[in-house]
């Protein structure tokens, strides 16, 4: 299973170097896209599907505003050199994050005992071995997202309506004043 | 720039229904297997941008008009909140699961258990789906003001 891992980042890691290094901007876009499907299944690998099925939905629709905004503009090749500083730093980024990765994986724990959970009496320990009785939902994660942590998804609903009615504000076709006196 | 050809609209007229009824089932099952609310949400968002795309931005906002998708989006914020609100007066807490333990428990691995985890799931999933429809919709328009 360890070798699958490995495949995937050594993937992921020249999808990222690709997309960093690349002069057409929507093969740029479409590398971004396979980091994440690359991610996407690593996640399903690892045993979290929910974490999976969210990765891959959310990336869809990134990926449509990306491609819209690469495609309605004209110009999709990138002229000129690219800034030597840059690439260099960005490559010894991404080859520091695949060398953390094979530590990572080494370290890994065995499914269904996490690390946390060792701890007696510590809250991992506790959701894991009461949540259906306590709240009768088989999912563990949607009981700890809904029941035992509701005030973390209240502050995210909070936060994306928020952030939504700025957008509708802001990014009106019309503000409210032309409309209203349309000579002014 | 009415929408794609007639192939795309064709496949994307059969499709749609498949993404739609499968983010409904990711929300409503989601306290049984993986999913739940925010990943059915955005599912059912990415069925309409593909309406978007394929059809046109005319076409879909005769189907969900823009008063009506910001009226869903306060109702699936203003349903999470009064869920959570509930538990005061039934339970005395604040996001007490006051439907799975005093009035409707339900039988474990069913659809009908888990309380409030289901209706909170439908709160999200609607808000989520609508929220960022009306993303997409905004970022649009405002690409089409201004040329």
């Amino acid at each position: 299973m360890t070798i699958l891992f490995f495949i995937l980042l050594i993937f992921m890691v020249i999808a990222a170097i690709i997309a960093v290094e690349t002069k057409d901007l929507l093969g740029s876009v479409i590398c971004v896209g396979a980091i994440g499907a690359g991610g996407s299944l690593m996640f399903l690998f690892l045993r979290a599907p929910d974490i999976a099925i969210t990765q891959i939905v959310v990336e869809v629709l990134g990926l449509i505003i990306m491609i819209r905004a690469t495609i309605s503009r004209d110009l999709t090749l990138i002229t000129g050199d690219r800034e030597f500083f840059g690439t260099v730093v960005s490559v010894v980024i991404i080859f520091v994050i695949f060398m953390a990765g094979i530590e990572v994986f080494g370290t890994l724990p065995h499914f269904g005992s996490p690390k946390f959970a060792e701890v007696p009496g510590s809250p991992s320990e506790l959701y894991i071995k009461n949540g259906l009785r306590e709240t009768g939902a088989a999912n563990v994660v949607s009981s700890v997202i809904l029941d035992y942590r509701g005030y973390d998804t209240l502050g995210e609903v909070t936060v994306l309506f928020t952030s939504i009615l700025g957008a509708t504000v802001i990014l009106r076709a019309k503000s409210r004043k032309l409309v209203e006196e349309p000579d002014a | 720039m009415k929408g794609m050809t007639i192939i795309v609209k064709t496949v994307s007229s059969w499709v749609k229904v498949f993404i739609f009824l499968f983010g409904i089932n990711i929300v409503l099952f989601g306290h049984l297997t993986p999913g739940g609310g925010f990943a059915g949400g955005v599912i059912l968002a990415a069925s309409y941008v593909l309406l978007m795309l394929a059809f046109g931005r005319q076409f879909v906002e005769e189907n969900l008009p823009l008063g009506l998708a910001s009226k869903l989006d306060c109702i699936g914020a203003f349903m999470f909140a009064l869920i959570a609100i509930l538990g005061i007066v039934f339970g005395g807490s604040f996001f007490l699961n006051f439907l799975f333990q005093k009035y409707l428990s339900g039988q474990a691995l069913h659809l009908v258990s888990a309380g409030t985890i289901p209706l909170l799931n439908i709160a999200i999933g609607i808000k989520v789906g609508v929220s960022l429809f009306l993303v997409i919709l905004m970022l649009s328009i405002s690409c089409k003001g201004r040329e």
